[in-house]
């Protein structure tokens, strides 16, 4: 058994060249087209899609209208639950963000493969959600030092801290604020991919069991076929609710930035 | 012991992290639901804190899995 080709969970996130552009590079730098940008296209483009569905404007909504006033409705509350009514203007930024995340991830869930297109989740990696969480880190600089100037570091410390403890929650404060970016990023990219590995070891034990014979099939093939169905099902909801974490941890830090808690 | 094995054990032990973050993240939802059905007039008003406890709860069983990650394909 140990001497079968060994299934490596790792090989689908490997981002490769696309349409022959391998050599393209700008700058000394290579900006092939590769499966990412392919699939953050495709996310884009079914999002424009399914926004353009529902901005008919009709007096009586139908259901694709409906489905997309639920989703700006949805942020649309959060936004003004947790920044109040200066968080309205941070509703595209914010909307557009939580739909390109939710389309991503639901997008690399489906099972295309089964039809030889392998679809590739680009929120899967550090570099894509890294860049989503600068964005959103950067915004709540800009808006924090444009709007209280240098004030702004009165968020590091808290109202009624006694006058010995300022130092330490100063430092406290300013690396809790610090690691916020990359704990931002890091979860995303860690919670899809995780689910994408353990959907890949789980489809080897299928796979393995089956070629090992009929009883190893009914023991380890089957019931590793049943959970992985369940896990998929676990994946989707994964899928919504870190896009839905995402946003919700930027609306905090905007609250942060326009309040300065 | 070869660095090769003390690497896979380490991977194994940073597994526990995640059964760690389990307990957490079941001990959010479970306080949640438990407050939630007391009072379910309040419990609307507080899913928003209710996700970022969860997110707290579970990027540190995320962290243990990065870890057993490094651990087994970077170092």
């Amino acid at each position: 058994m140990a001497t079968e080709a060994k299934v490596d969970p790792m090989h689908q996130f490997t981002i490769e060249p696309l349409f022959g552009t391998d050599h393209w590079a700008l700058g000394g730098f290579n900006i092939a087209f590769t499966n990412s940008a392919l699939w953050m296209l495709i996310s884009a483009v079914v999002l424009y899609a399914f926004m353009l569905g529902g901005m008919k404007r009709e007096l009586v909504p139908g259901r694709w209208q409906m489905m997309v006033e639920t989703m700006t409705g949805f942020i649309e509350n959060m936004l003004s639950a947790n920044v109040g009514k200066e968080g309205r203007k941070y509703l595209p930024y914010v909307f557009s963000l939580f739909m390109f995340i939710l389309f991503a991830n639901l997008l690399g869930l489906l099972p295309l493969g089964l039809v030889g297109v392998h679809p590739f989740t680009f929120t899967s990696h550090f570099t894509a959600t890294g860049v989503l969480a600068i964005m959103s880190f950067a915004i709540v600089l800009v808006v924090g030092f444009w709007k209280h100037g240098f004030h702004f570091f009165s968020l590091f410390v808290p109202h009624g801290t006694p006058l010995p403890m300022i130092p330490l929650i100063f430092v406290i404060e300013l690396v809790s604020f610090l690691v916020r970016p990359f704990s931002l990023g890091l979860r995303l990219f860690v919670a899809m991919m995780a689910g994408h590995v353990l959907l890949e070891v789980l489809s080897s034990f299928v796979i393995g069991g089956a070629n090992a014979g009929a009883f190893f099939m009914g023991l380890v093939s089957i019931p590793s076929f049943i959970l992985m169905v369940a896990i998929c099902a676990l994946e989707i909801l994964v899928a919504g609710i870190q896009a839905y974490v995402f946003a919700l941890l930027t609306s905090l830090y905007i609250n942060d930035a326009e309040h300065l808690h | 012991m070869e660095p090769a094995s003390a690497k896979l054990i380490g991977a194994g032990l940073a597994a526990i992290g995640a059964g760690m973050a389990a307990i957490g993240v079941g001990n959010v939802f479970g306080s949640f639901l438990e407050s939630a059905l007391r009072n379910p007039g309040a419990a609307d008003g507080q899913q928003g804190r209710l996700f970022i406890g969860f997110a707290a709860a579970e990027l540190l069983g995320l962290l243990s899995f990065v870890v057993a990650m490094i651990l087994i394909f970077v170092a």
